[in-house]
């Protein structure tokens, strides 16, 4: 088979996995609305309503005069994708643990394409739950100031940041022994380093201890450009720094779900 | 043409000094076979055998430890594309997309061999109405009966038209007619031109099925031929007689010192003649007292042949 060949039959067998991903994710409508778009929304209007006034009073400087929501948004978009780690890395326990998976093995089909149907259909569940997102916090009150160009980087560096933690869901979906496992081993990815870090209030209010992890890691990165991208504020080298982790989490996933796609 | 060649050209399957090892434990010991093309050949065992794991490395899944296999003249190793276009495989798990509907299911298989449009439609149509699909065709397999996911999980495979079929325990867990709708299709294929591996764990499954039987036990294939080659095997056709007590037993044994005894059991077996007489002879010679519960004349089946090279008493069916 010449090189040309196997990259067309590749990019085909990649397309027809993200074919039923998307399927999938069709027939599992309720269901995902429910994980992927009602759960966002409830934290967003439960931190803006609730705890929204509190927290804004405390957040002085850093919030530049604007409403905590205007905060608070970047930080739910993070968290909404986030959230799509435990359903991504499900999906591939599922089909690793049914006999799906053997089944394409005794197949010609090109190694790689189920684990790229699976990394594409959840960044493209992720960006239309973050656009529902953005729609719902509009109209409680989010007000962005980003450019044009602002938008489209937010949407570049959402779309980076999914394809890394999808990446990260699949290569743990792939070395967990059943569905619990994989939800399980995702949660610090959901839920523990969202709250360690700058999604809903600034790191420099934390205690010293957590203040040097929470400032150096990727969510903090992800979350500071995108709150300096839609607020309109400069945003300095901190996109570049959010895709440099996104790249490097994308890489090192990438190698550990070949590799352990391979061994299995 | 060299006789040789020739037989080596219409070999499917050709397997030599296979092993593999999961750490310490030995799962093959060194296995050698060969499945003739247009055969059904039946890997008969119990749990553990090694059966699936021999279907593993045959499919291309797992490597060996050592030795050679190669499928249709291609070596599972070093060709394992060529052999992945030749051969299908339904294994003992159900590898039916569950979300997806039985025409769904069909046409993604059709997509991933690259099939055109039309051909794959043409094939899934065929395939549905063949294994009295259609009805299930827009629906998802949660609602299938377990004979029917089987029977989609089937048309899966052949929806390649494979030269080769590995089918791991077909029949495990279906009900009695399911069986027999499977048992009608295996035999279909093979009339089509088709080889079929199948592994069991019936003895009535390979007796029907299978033109040739291994019989693999701890990783060794402890025996192998035709149904009938491997029951001539066995000794002769017995009669067996069971008592209601151990003193009739006792009497009879001493009736006849032909037999052997099973105190356990309360069951004596005598070698049987063919023709009514002996069987007289014998009741005859039983006389009147002696409290004879049960008699059946037993000749031999495969159940006695896995019994005598395994030591291993069989599965017994509870469908």
């Amino acid at each position: 088979m010449s090189t040309l060949t196997a990259l067309s039959f590749a990019a085909e067998d990649s397309a027809t996995m993200l074919g039923r991903e998307l399927k999938h994710s069709v027939r599992l409508l309720r269901l995902l609305i429910v994980s992927a778009i009602l759960v966002p929304v409830v934290m967003l209007l439960l931190f803006d309503y609730i705890l929204g006034r509190t927290i804004g009073h405390g957040l002085g400087s850093a919030a530049r005069g604007a409403p905590y929501v205007d905060f608070l948004v970047p930080g739910i978009l993070i968290l909404t994708v986030a959230g799509s780690c435990g359903p991504t890395a499900i999906n591939v326990t599922l089909d690793m643990t049914g006999g799906f998976v053997d089944r394409i093995r005794t197949m010609a089909v090109t190694r790689g394409s189920l684990l790229a149907g699976h990394v594409g259909g959840s960044v493209l569940r992720t960006l239309v739950a973050t656009t529902a997102i953005t729609g719902v916090a509009l109209l409680v009150g989010f007000r962005p100031k980003a450019s044009v160009a602002g938008w489209l980087a937010v949407v570049g560096i959402v779309a980076a940041f999914s394809f890394a933690l999808a990446w990260l869901s699949a290569a743990i979906g792939l070395v967990s022994k059943s569905v619990a496992g994989a939800n399980g081993s995702t949660l610090p990815l959901q839920f523990l380093l969202p709250f360690l870090s700058s999604t809903f209030v600034p790191v420099d209010s934390m205690p010293a201890g957590v203040r040097w992890f929470a400032a150096n890691q990727p969510f903090t990165a992800v979350v500071d450009s995108l709150r300096a991208l839609l607020t309109g504020t400069p945003a300095g080298n901190t996109p570049y720094v959010a895709l440099a982790w996104c790249a490097a989490i994308a890489l090192v996933a990438y190698l550990w779900a070949q590799a352990s796609f391979r061994r299995t | 043409m060299n006789a040789i060649t020739d037989q080596a050209t219409r070999a499917a399957v050709s397997v030599t000094g296979l092993r593999k090892a999961y750490g310490e434990k030995v799962v093959l010991e060194g296995v050698d076979l060969t499945i003739r093309e247009g055969e059904i050949f039946a890997l008969l065992g119990p749990n553990g055998a090694g059966k699936t794991t021999i279907v593993r490395i045959l499919s291309t899944l797992i490597p060996a430890d050592a030795g050679t296999a190669t499928i249709m003249g291609y070596d599972v190793r070093g060709e394992a594309g060529a052999v992945r276009a030749v051969i299908g495989v339904t294994g003992q798990f159900s590898a039916v997309d569950d979300l997806l509907t039985g025409e769904e299911n069909l046409l993604l298989i059709g997509r991933l061999l690259h099939l055109p449009a039309t051909v794959r439609r043409e094939r899934a149509f065929e395939l549905l109405e063949r294994f009295d699909l259609v009805d299930a065709a827009r629906q998802t397999p949660a609602t299938f009966s377990g004979g029917m996911k089987r029977r989609l999980d089937l048309a899966m495979t052949l929806m390649g038209r494979p030269r080769l079929i590995f089918l791991d325990e077909p029949t495990t867990g279906l009900d009695p007619r399911s069986r027999q709708t499977m048992w009608q299709i295996i035999r279909e294929l093979v009339r089509e031109g088709v080889t079929i591996l199948l592994t069991t764990q019936y003895l009535d499954e390979a007796d029907r099925l299978a033109d040739r039987i291994a019989v693999l036990d701890h990783g060794h294939i402890v025996a192998e031929g035709t149904p009938e080659e491997l029951k001539r095997r066995m000794p002769g056709a017995h009669i067996r007689l069971r008592f209601t007590d151990a003193a009739s037993l006792a009497e009879a044994a001493r009736e006849l010192p032909e037999s052997t005894r099973d105190d356990e059991q309360l069951v004596l077996r005598m070698p049987y003649e063919r023709g009514i007489r002996s069987l007289r002879d014998m009741v005859a010679r039983l006389g009147d007292d002696v409290a004879v519960e049960d008699l059946s004349i037993h000749t031999p089946d495969l159940d006695d042949v896995f019994f005598a090279v395994t030591g291993n008493v069989p599965k017994e069916e509870t469908r």
